[in-house]
């Protein structure tokens, strides 16, 4: 009944809500509606002539054994990030919590990689691990390990996770950080004149008063792994050897760009956003339920 | 002051007559795909030909390699303001083609323009490429290539090998292989290009089809014929090969090209346009890298015969969908292809660096200039293309989507020397995705 009273004005709420609507609608409703549109058409390359299929575009997408392929790679990535990101950022996060000796240098150290853009960051790591110009390729070679990422593709996939996950490590310890030192001091005093080990307090006290920020980001990180590793992969491998690195999203660029297939380009945009809208729906229906807050 | 009003007077009327003539220049819009060194030499001869004439101005710029400049010349066609000319690689061929509308065909911009280029005097091989089924030409042949091999003389030299002579056929290439490795060269032999040179010019060589439809010249309803025996039986040798230490995957595309460069690879088949580099970067310098034809099967009936050609031509766009270019235009793009087409132009292009003199002409005119006496292989490639009679199967590919089909053969033949599957298997998976493809295209680009 009150807020009728202040917003006696019909308009006014709608006017102030306007720029943000409309930027929704230029920047997603109006180019996710157009992916919809196009996934259902078949095109000649320079858009000279189309023809309608509804859903054929789909159906040839999903019975294609490399996109299938494609799944599975994009599956095993952002575990493999998300894991390879968030541990160590928690341990680092745990370090640096503590009273020691240039904390801040170590902090800002940390959060510095976050700063690389993808690509740069995969040619550093490639000039790393290139087995005849990257030191440490080099010296895996020589040492017995035959290490050749452009020939081996289980090598490569762990190459590209490791280039994404270090990059991610600083946001993720940045965050960890801040939830860290936002949990109460008097908790883990408590905690500790009850007898409870550095071990213990860790696991029942900061850990669960930890898991928002955890569950955050969790979330964020799967977005990562699925979307903005493309700069990452492609300087690195391109999706070779094979298709053993192609995931979701590269697979969109290929197909869009590289081979001008702009239906089929748009159609697995279309599946990537319903998996995203699902995998979100998932995480927030039943994983928020268990984080303490 | 009136010295000073004068002076003022004459910087105003300069100032306003200078891009005035600057615009009633028509202006020539030119995309490339050429990195540097070669990128700076194509822009050369746009200046060239600024400075040849007042009428047109040529305005030349990189757009990212040759996939690149395809895809932005494309989306910038659909946006309605394609360039004048773009130069694309020789696998867009079909592509462009079937682009009715989009582009002009070459024989009708000169027809109307009234610009007359002797294409008799092209060298076979290239013409065929660009040109329809009836021998009218579709783009302006510019840089062209073909694959040659490569090898390093005192990598040869340390294994007991003749340096003056390269192996000839794949058996004697595997011999001396492994003589090298014997001899601890740690990569005997690798590739760049690994679709090109192992599957397109090898196909031509050993005058077998690669795809039904005289390699997709005759229509659009072209197969793979990847399934070939001689295929299967190449991919098997290659992994032999790869298992024995003998052969070394580069990677996809050119990235086999460092390999050799750097000294650490004995053998190459690569693109001829890649000696320039080689020249400077192989340890030892040009007197240290052999050139030859690239070896073949001898055992295969009708082998060996011409190479086929790399590279790009220039294509006539087309501003967008129902957008045709001006009259001016046409005769500015008509013009600038005249310019190009002159056998000095094209002879120092040659020379320079290492792409094919594309007509008769200019190969005689550097043959009298003594050039190849200088720099013994530098005719190497013209004569492997010139080599023997040319056949519906070594004319060239004219396949839709053939860059796609190009990553389809490099991820099945990557999946085998990942020993994950057998040459038969990959070969069964490419020419099955690689008909996929076809038909994609062929349905929409059925009018």
């Amino acid at each position: 009944m009150q807020k009728r009273v202040i917003f006696n004005n019909k308009v006014l709420p709608y006017l102030l809500l306007a720029p943000q609507i409309a930027i929704t609608v230029v920047f997603f409703f109006l180019p996710a509606g157009m992916a919809v549109w196009q996934s259902m058409l078949m095109q000649d390359a320079f858009g000279l002539r189309q023809e309608f299929v509804w859903f054929e575009n789909f159906q040839r997408v999903i019975v294609d054994p490399n996109y299938v392929s494609a799944i599975w790679v994009t599956i095993v990535f952002s575990a493999a990030v998300t894991a390879l990101s968030m541990i160590p950022a928690l341990l680092l996060a745990v370090m640096a919590d503590r009273h020691i000796r240039g904390a801040t240098t170590y902090k800002t150290l940390l959060i510095w990689p976050y700063a690389v853009a993808p690509a740069v960051a995969a040619v550093l790591w490639l000039f790393m691990f290139h087995p005849s110009i990257g030191i440490i390729g080099q010296g895996l070679n020589t040492i017995g390990i035959k290490w050749d990422y452009k020939l081996d593709g289980a090598q490569a996939l762990l190459l590209v996770v490791l280039a994404s996950a270090w990059k991610q490590i600083s946001y993720n310890f940045l965050f960890f950080l801040a939830g860290l030192q936002s949990i109460p001091k008097s908790i883990i005093e408590a905690a500790q004149i009850d007898g409870a080990s550095a071990t213990r307090r860790f696991w029942t006290v900061i850990l669960p008063l930890l898991s928002p920020t955890a569950f955050f980001l969790l979330v964020v990180n799967v977005v990562y792994a699925f979307f903005d590793t493309f700069g990452t992969i492609h300087a690195l491998t391109q999706g070779g050897p094979g298709t053993s690195t192609v995931t979701l999203i590269y697979r969109v660029y290929v197909d869009g760009n590289n081979n001008l297939n702009l239906g089929s380009s748009a159609a697995q945009s279309v599946i990537l956003m319903i998996i995203v809208i699902l995998l979100t729906a998932v995480q927030f229906r039943y994983i928020e339920r268990k984080v303490h807050y | 002051m009136p010295t000073r009003r004068f002076l003022l007077a004459l910087a105003a009327t300069a100032a306003l007559t200078a891009p005035a003539a600057a615009q009633q220049r028509v202006q020539i819009d030119f995309w490339h795909g050429l990195t540097q060194p070669l990128g700076g030499m194509l822009e050369q001869i746009a200046a060239d030909f600024n400075a040849s004439q007042q009428r047109f101005q040529v305005n030349a710029s990189f757009r990212g390699a040759y996939p690149d400049t395809m895809v932005a010349s494309i989306a910038a066609f659909r946006a309605g303001n394609a360039p004048h000319i773009v130069q694309m690689f020789e696998v867009g061929t079909a592509t462009m083609l079937a682009a009715r509308g989009a582009t002009v065909p070459l024989h009708e911009l000169l027809s109307t323009t009234g610009v007359q280029i002797n294409f008799d005097d092209y060298l076979p091989a290239v013409r065929g490429y660009y040109s329809f089924a009836d021998g009218r030409m579709a783009s302006m042949p510019f840089n062209s290539s073909t694959a040659i091999m490569f090898y390093n003389k005192d990598a040869f030299r340390r294994a007991g090998l003749d340096p003056e002579r390269a192996p000839t056929t794949w058996a004697e290439l595997r011999t001396a292989a492994q003589r090298l490795r014997a001899a601890g060269v740690a990569c005997p032999f690798t590739t760049a290009w690994p679709t090109w040179t192992q599957f397109e010019q090898f196909s031509a060589l050993h005058n077998t089809a690669l795809a039904s439809q005289n390699n997709g010249f005759a229509g659009l309803n072209a197969e793979m014929q990847l399934t070939n025996p001689l295929f299967v039986r190449h991919v098997t040798t290659l992994a032999e090969m790869a298992r024995e230490g003998t052969f070394r995957y580069g990677g996809r595309d050119g990235a086999g090209d460092a390999l050799f460069a750097s000294g650490e690879c004995a053998i190459i088949h690569a693109s001829s346009g890649a000696r320039a580099r080689f020249a400077r970067e192989v340890p030892g310098g040009i007197a240290n890298v052999g050139a030859a034809f690239l070896p073949i099967y001898d055992d295969v009936q009708g082998a060996p015969r011409n190479s086929v050609i790399g590279g790009a031509s220039f294509w006539v766009l087309n501003a967008g969908p129902n957008r045709p270019r001006s009259r001016d235009e046409l005769q500015g793009i008509a013009e600038f292809f005249r310019f190009i087409a002159q056998p000095a132009v094209a002879a120092k292009w040659h020379t320079d660096t290492g792409f094919l003199p594309v007509t008769r002409t200019a190969f005689q005119l550097v043959q009298a200039s003594g050039f190849y006496q200088q720099n013994p292989g530098a005719d190497i490639p013209a004569r492997q293309l010139l080599r023997g009679e040319m056949t519906p199967n070594t004319m060239g590919f004219r396949l839709g989507n053939m860059p796609e089909i190009r990553v389809v053969i490099q991820e099945e033949i990557e999946r085998v020397f990942q020993g994950q599957q057998t040459p038969q298997q990959a070969m069964d998976n490419a020419n099955r995705r690689g008909n996929e493809i076809l038909r994609n295209f062929e349905r929409a680009n059925r009018s």
